[in-house]
């Protein structure tokens, strides 16, 4: 059980690493390009708009927040 | 630049800042106990490595392109995101410099330290060190080549010759030095990297949602510099930030 557990770690944090706000928000953004684009909308510039988003509020939280 | 070339480069860097951490590493113990086991435990962890690309890199691209492609997005978006994340913040002074002279002193002196356990004939602390330093810093690269393949004609192939390169490149580096590559701009190709793989991932993910870029493949420029942009904006940023928090304190 042990090393499933660690297995099961090893593998989160090798793929989802120090923050797991930033695969939610990846998530999140493809699942709504694929919710507006099954609509009609073109939406090709919601996914750079939304990384960068992501990665500002992760660096935002890394450098201790307001 | 075409998307193969984007590809190729990508796949270098990862691969040559990732062989740099593993040759000092070996390095590191090679010096310090001996060479055989420590290249046997290369040896194992490059054919563990190879098994991996070789069982994965054909079966994934059974999957249909689209599905593929959501995947292949996601997941170099989310392992992209984490490579820049970490050269912002190291570029920006929130998290230290990875210093390979320090790395290469603290792998010496834990070789030294260790035991000697020799199973049929070979040094096991070498071997095991050597081959999780190798294998895990290789897993990376492993892993962006077998993504690449996944969303790309020929682009295991393509990605798998650039690791080869790169390796030949370091391994060629390592051995004229004889010492940790510390000159290497490490924070510098991870923030390449970074970009380049975040680059690929917006690519493939917006495309595997269903939606299409204007100018298809010559979008790839565009987000690439739009991603620069924001990012030396972001490294501008925290760096004032840390700046303005050093002159409130003094």
């Amino acid at each position: 059980m042990t090393r499933l557990v660690a297995f099961a770690r090893f593998w989160y944090e090798f793929v989802v690493g120090d923050d797991w706000r930033v695969a939610v928000g990846v998530g999140a953004a493809i699942g709504l390009t694929a919710l507006l684009t099954s609509a009609g909308v073109a939406v090709w510039w919601l996914m750079p708009l939304a990384v960068v988003a992501t990665l500002f509020g992760s660096l935002w939280r890394a450098a201790g927040g307001a | 630049m075409t998307p193969d070339v984007f590809l190729f480069l990508s796949a270098f860097l990862a691969s040559a800042v990732e062989m740099v951490e593993a040759l000092t590493i070996v390095l590191a113990v090679g010096v310090t106990r001996g060479w055989r086991s420590a290249l046997l435990g290369v040896g194992a962890a490059l054919l563990g490595l190879a098994a991996l690309v070789g069982l994965l890199g054909p079966s994934i691209s059974t999957v249909p392109i689209n599905t593929l492609r959501v995947v292949v997005g996601a997941l170099l978006l989310v392992f992209g995101l984490q490579w820049l994340r970490k050269a912002i913040l190291r570029a920006s002074g929130y998290k230290a410099l990875h210093d390979e002279e320090a790395a290469f002193a603290r792998e010496r002196e834990d070789a030294r330290r260790a035991g000697s356990e020799v199973r049929a004939g070979v040094d096991w602390y070498s071997f095991t060190v050597s081959f999780k330093g190798v294998f895990l810093e290789g897993l990376e690269v492993a892993f962006i080549v077998i993504t690449f393949g996944a969303a790309r004609t020929h682009g295991v192939a393509l990605a798998a010759a650039a690791a080869g390169v790169a390796l030949i490149v370091v391994v060629a580096a390592g051995l004229v030095v004889h010492a940790p590559l510390s000159r290497v701009p490490e924070n510098a190709l991870k923030f390449a990297v970074g970009l380049l793989l975040t680059t690929f991932g917006t690519f493939w993910a917006t495309e595997g949602a269903g939606a299409h870029w204007p100018g298809d493949d010559a979008a790839l420029p565009a987000i690439l510099g739009f991603l620069a942009l924001s990012s030396f904006a972001a490294v501008r940023a925290l760096r004032g930030r840390r700046a303005a928090l050093a002159g409130a304190r003094a």
